[in-house]
């Protein structure tokens, strides 16, 4: 269990970063907090030729408030978000996904942005980000349309799959504060504390309407908005089906679709779920 | 009690029965343990890396290595010929013509064999170098399901055998047939015992060489024993014992067992070092580990019992299934003889018939593993009697206490052989009633059931057998077959008291821990014995084939430290003493029995005149020999040997003393099962033990808790998984889940000692009960709980809340899933459809086109022709992060124009094999437009299966759909494939609505 030869980058300043992205595309792996790639390299999942760490680039480390947003840099580690003291606050979803987030040692390495840019299905920030309707900043080497932003939504395509392109570079992540009429929830069925999740239920809830988000169950995080005055049982049912869940050796497809209906139920009605 | 005669007379036992820190700890906390990969290698010692079979069952036909020797870095290569002239195949415990060689030389048979060793400068060129080796399969049917294999139509493992079913042996006892045909009731189940393991953090470390004068290998390996395996590895190198010098490391990162199924891979870095020409270290890794290393063996038990209606049972029946995996690899079959003597348990039943098959499957070969035989006998048996309680609506704790063996009549024989040494059962429940509080957990039952919540009570007891009979596993040979093959029986322990001329005392044991704190013990045992502090002893468990006393039942296996090992560290240390008394006894013109050993002063009994410190006294046999008396011939050190007369060869009649002690265990728990996500949660565990004397009380809890944890992860979330295809599932320990501190509770433990009377010390061993009790217990809480007959292991979530049922609501319209199409378990099976523009015929033609099936196949470097519509590609594929290169064969076949296609693959990359096929139908639509509806099924083996299990589905769905997506972005018309364009149309795309199924 030891990678295959591949060149190695420290750069110091995000345009390098980019240069070595426009330079090498699909061949190189931004390392950041290294809790899947290095697991990935090791098994030699993959073989990249270079891997660019981006841990030099200290103005990529920040969490900051603009527009209304929670602003996360790539640089910046999950346990530093936990460590933030407006989260439960500002942003009180994320207060309540971070503690199942992998495990303490693993939040004091992996990053906030390396989460979603792994897009792992199963993964808490994603669905956070992707309930919360918040938005990812992708920056490439260009002279003039090097930044774009995309909404979760259609950050997120499938297994591992996003938007990013291989010159593109996942610089930050925005996650909307709470609006003071709503409510945040979550809850997750695991096999173990910190393993992936079986299932994981998010959901916003305001006055006319809930956004709820499942992760586990479909190839991505995906959000259904859920109007107030509908009927919850055949929301959740069409929610539960729509997800295209499938049996793998840890649980069925029928038991996931089931928690999303019974959990989903309790998470959006009870008062404490 | 002979346990009373320990006690030196004069000396107060000060250390054994104490609660003594681990004389281990200091090193390891500090992490400055010495385990197998820390230890100093010899000057230009090589890495190996093993190259391992991606398929479950394939003949091999060609392994080429010249590409792998050309790499820098690269030493040698072992293949299966080397091993064919340097080697032998192992021994195999039956009478039958397979061949197990330490390398594939002919066919593989599970996943993860090994198939060639590279030898290089380091472990990274090593494995670049696997990448090189080109090995040639063809492939065979695999067989996984152990009664499947058992059929006579099933795809044969070892045709020389002819038939997967090895071994098949009847067995009965007294007069069963009557028994049954007299009860009042007949109560059967048939229960299946998941393949799991216990897993050490430590894996497997070897570092062997050749000696080209001599002929001869010296190797260092985290080996546990039994040594009787030296002899195994000795004749498959084709070597005397001696011509094998086995040497383990101070300290091994656990084992349980586990590590017996290192001495496969002593044999071959043995011989990789002989290729190579120099030392050779291979350290094994965590995927290697989980996939090819050994388990415990799989069972599928049909088990009767003929009860009288008070619940009393007259006679059992066994018909025992066990899955051994693709080799029968020594001891196996033990893992069924090790419990032969027991299979009535702790119930006096005289009437007894089982019925035991070895069947062998296209999986890792099992071995040694924490409670070996145990956990399976002990699944059938107490699954039974929580059945007999219900069918016969009994308290099934009182079915339990109907059928005990009687506290008098110990030494018990019960009908199969084992002779129960000691016990009290009735008061050990009583006891753990009691103390253990079950009033109050069934008073927590029934206000939780009041309240509608899901919640069961468990028992089980359990007699947990240890220090093994070395010749039980003869009992798998008919006695005929034994008879020819000459007796085998006992357990010979070793252990070695020495006195410096400094007075230093060092004992050495050939039990190779692996971290249960033997140290600790000897040291307690030796302290009392010679009247010195705990702090003055040094033990030493480091074994050397060459240079230290063993003997083949030399190792850390079967319980056996408290009872055997530790009991002769009292003889050697008794002999010791007794020396040295005579020797004080000389000096101080007294006699020898008068003679006092305490707090590091030799005293004379009542008489002050006379003493001396016992480093002066035992340094006269060093410094001053003419001193000494005229039988004393100096120097002191003394290694003794003991083995118990109870352990006898299997008899005429079958009959087997498996082991020497066993110990009691009775556990019980309370299960409160949530409704809708199935979590069983442990509300309380209550286990008592009586091991005979405890020698230490910490060390036992620690067992206690070890064997709980495991026996837990057992009962809820570990199993190998394998694919229909012998896919190995479990590669990582992300999918292969063992309980941490957060999932296990702290059990109640409880104990009570009924010293053995065939051991010195009195003691028996503990260190499995609980993986042999918990997973029973724990299942016949949930079974409680759900009024559920079947209940399989492990306990997931998913399957737990199956059985409280899911009554579901139908998929709303259009989000039906797909059926998978019947007979193809594994396979990786959806359906989608894209649309494009053009008519079909324009469609069609395309996918014909060498040039666009290039572009449409994701990560094509290159795509030639090979034949009508066949192609050979050099594609890179994956999803996020992941990538590997394959070289695959495409082709097109079942063509239909303008209608109809099927465009299949196979691929083969060092991360294993891919293989897929998509039937494809073209349909015309508005706006000169074509729908393109697929079905598809894949299956990814190798690697990628068992580390990615989780992804699979997902990744077949991502890379498949990018082809037809790709086909549609290639008609959509642009020719630079640039990342710019690919984002318009994907949104382009996003607009006509790609659906999703």
């Amino acid at each position: 269990m030891k990678p295959a030869a591949f060149d190695y980058a420290r750069p110091e300043s995000r345009s390098e970063v980019l240069k070595l992205l426009a330079d090498t595309g699909s061949d190189a792996r931004v390392l950041a907090g290294g809790q899947s790639l290095m697991a990935v390299l090791n098994m030699r999942l993959a073989e990249p030729t270079l891997v660019i760490d981006i841990g030099g680039v200290t103005d990529l480390a920040y969490i900051e408030i603009r527009d209304d947003r929670l602003c996360i840099g790539a640089n910046t580690r999950q346990a530093e978000l936990v460590a933030w003291p407006g989260l439960t606050e500002r942003v009180p979803l994320l207060a309540q996904i971070m503690p199942w987030v992998g495990h303490f040692q693993t939040r004091n390495r992996g990053t906030v942005c390396g989460s979603v840019a792994h897009a792992d299905p199963s993964a808490e920030l994603p669905l956070s980000l992707a309930v919360l309707g918040g938005e990812i900043v992708l920056e490439r080497r260009h002279w003039r349309r090097g930044r774009r932003v995309v909404p979760a939504a259609e950050f997120f395509q499938g297994l591992l799959t996003t938007a990013r392109e291989p010159d593109e570079l996942l610089t930050e992540v925005r996650f909307p504060l709470a609006h003071a009429e709503h409510h945040y929830r979550f809850t997750e069925v695991a096999m173990r504390h910190g393993d992936f999740a079986l299932v994981a239920l998010a959901a916003a809830i305001g006055p006319d309407e809930i956004f709820l988000g499942a992760g586990g169950v479909a190839d991505r995080p995906l959000v259904r908005r859920i109007p107030r005055d509908g009927d919850l049982g055949t929301e959740l049912n069409t929610f539960a089906w729509s997800l295209g869940a499938e049996d793998d050796g840890h649980a069925s497809a029928a038991y996931r679709r089931q928690l999303v209906r019974e959990l989903g139920h309790k998470l959006l009605t009870e008062d404490k779920p | 009690m002979q346990a009373e005669q320990s006690v030196e007379e004069g000396v107060a036992p000060t250390e054994v029965g104490r609660a003594r820190e681990r004389a281990e700890d200091a090193a390891l906390l500090r992490g400055a343990g010495r385990f197998g990969d820390d230890l100093a290698t010899t000057a230009g010692t090589l890495q190996a890396a093993v190259l391992r079979s991606p398929h479950a069952h394939a003949r091999l036909r060609s392994v080429k290595v010249s590409g792998a020797l050309e790499m820098e870095g690269v030493h040698a290569v072992l293949t299966g010929e080397d091993v064919r002239e340097w080697a032998a195949p192992f021994a195999v415990g039956v009478r039958q013509p397979m061949k197990h060689w330490c390398l594939a030389v002919d066919k593989v048979r599970y996943v993860g064999e090994p198939v060639a060793v590279v030898v290089a400068r380091d472990r990274y060129v090593a494995e670049d170098a696997l990448d090189a080796i080109e090995a040639d399969y063809d492939l065979l049917d695999p067989v996984i399901d152990p009664e499947a294999a058992a059929q006579v139509e099933a795809p044969v493992l070892h045709e020389d055998v002819g038939v997967n079913v090895v071994n098949d042996r009847h067995f009965s006892y007294g007069e069963p047939d009557k028994a049954f045909a007299e009860a009042a009731h007949r109560i059967a189940l048939k229960v299946r015992y998941p393949r799991s393991s216990c897993t050490p953090i430590e894996c497997y470390v070897v570092i062997a060489d050749y000696d080209v004068a001599a002929g001869t290998y010296d190797v260092t390996a985290n080996f546990q024993g039994p040594f009787a395996l030296h002899s195994v590895m000795a004749r498959a190198l084709k070597v005397g014992a001696s011509g094998l010098r086995l040497r383990t490391p101070p300290d091994s990162g656990g084992s349980f067992g586990i590590k017996q199924g290192v001495f496969a891979y002593v044999v071959l870095m043995a011989l990789a070092a002989r290729k190579a020409g120099a030392p050779v270290k291979w350290v094994e890794d965590r995927l290697e580990h989980l996939q090819a290393s050994s388990s415990a063996t799989n069972r599928v038990t049909e088990i009767e019992a003929a009860v009288s209606a008070e619940g009393r049972i007259s006679a059992l029946r066994y018909d025992q299934l066990d899955d051994c995996g693709a080799y029968l690899r020594a001891p196996e079959p033990a893992t069924f003889y090790r419990m032969h003597g027991t299979l009535t348990g702790a119930y006096d039943i005289q009437h007894l018939e089982a019925r035991n098959r070895v069947v062998l499957t296209n999986k890792t070969p099992t071995g040694l593993n924490r409670g070996f035989g145990g956990p399976q006998v002990y699944y059938a048996l107490e699954r039974l009697m929580q059945r007999i309680a219900v069918e016969l609506d009994l308290d099934p704790l009182e079915v339990i206490r109907r059928n005990l063996v009687p506290a008098d009549a110990f030494p018990y024989r019960a009908p199969a052989g084992s002779l129960l040494d000691s016990g009290d059962y009735q008061s050990a429940i009583a006891k753990g009633v009691a103390d253990g509080g079950l009033e109050e957990l069934k008073q927590r039952r029934d206000a939780a059931r009041r309240e509608g919540r899901l919640y069961g009570i468990g028992y089980c007891a359990v007699v947990e057998p240890s220090i093994s009979n070395m010749g039980y596993i003869t009992t798998a040979m008919t006695p005929a077959e034994r008879e020819k093959a000459g007796p085998k029986n006992g357990a010979v322990a070793t252990a070695t008291v020495g006195v410096d001329p400094l007075g230093g005392v060092t004992v050495h044991v050939s039990s190779t821990p692996q971290g249960q704190g033997h140290r600790t013990v000897a040291a307690q045992v030796v302290a009392d014995v010679l009247g010195l502090d705990f702090e003055a002893i040094t033990v030493n468990v480091e074994l050397d084939t060459q240079k230290d006393p063993w003997s083949n039942a030399s190792g850390n296996y079967s319980s056996r430290f408290a009872g055997a090992v530790a009991g002769t560290v009292h003889e050697a240390a008794s002999r010791i003493r007794q020396r040295v008394a005579a020797i004080a006894a000389h000096q101080f013109e007294v006699d020898a029995d008068r003679i006092r050993f305490a707090g590091g002063q030799v005293t004379v009994a009542d008489d002050d005149r006379h003493s001396a410190s016992f480093r002066r006294m035992a340094g006269t046999a060093h410094w001053a020999p003419a001193l000494l008396p005229g039988n004393e011939a100096g120097g002191l050190r003394e290694t003794a040997f003991w083995s118990p007369p109870q352990l006898e060869a299997p008899d005429a009649g079958d009959h087997i003393n498996s082991s020497l002690c066993y110990g009691f265990v009775f556990d019980y728990c309370g299960v409160e099962i949530d409704a809708v996500t199935g979590r069983v949660r442990l509300d309380r565990y209550v286990t008592l033990h009586d091991a005979g004397r405890i020698l230490n009380p910490a060390l036992l809890d620690g067992q206690v808790r070890g064997g709980f944890a495991q026996g837990l992860g057992a009962a809820l979330m570990e199993k190998f998984e394998y694919g229909a295809d012998g896919s190995f599932q479990a590669g990582t320990l992300a999918d292969y889940l063992i309980p941490t501190t957060m999932e296990v509770p702290e059990p109640v433990i409880l104990h009570m000692e009924t010293p053995s009377p065939f051991t010195p010390l009195g003691a028996k061993g503990a260190g499995e009960g609980n993986n042999m009790s918990t997973p029973v217990c724990i299942a016949n809480a949930v079974a409680d709980a759900l009024g559920e007959r079947e209940i399989e292991l492990p306990l997931t979530p998913s399957r737990v809340r199956a059985m409280i049922g899911i009554d579901e609501p139908a998929a709303p319209e259009g989000l039906e899933p797909i059926k998978p199409a019947a007979g193809s378990g594994s396979a990786l099976q959806a359906s989608d459809s894209v649309e494009m523009p053009g008519d079909p015929q324009t469609v069609f033609n395309a996918i014909l086109d060498p040039k666009t099936l290039a572009k449409i196949i994701p990560g094509c470097h290159d795509l030639q022709a090979v034949g009508d519509n066949a192609y050979q590609a050099d594609v890179t594929v994956g999803v996020g992060m992941i990538r590997a290169r394959y070289k695959a064969d495409v082709n097109l076949s079942e063509l239909d124009p303008p209608h109809a296609l099927k465009l299949g693959g196979v691929g083969r990359s060092a991360m294993g094999t891919a293989e897929g096929s998509a039937r494809v139908r073209l349909t015309a639509i508005e706006g000169n437009r074509t729908r393109l509806d697929y079905d598809y099924e894949a299956a990814v083996g190798g690697k990628f299966a068992a580390v990615g299990a989780r992804m699979l589905q997902g990744a077949a769905r991502v890379i498949i759909g990018q082809i037809f997506s790709r086909l549609a972005a290639e008609l959509g018309g642009g020719s630079g494939a640039g990342a710019w364009w690919r984002r318009i149309v994907d949104m382009i795309l996003s607009l006509f609505g790609r659906s999703k199924k």
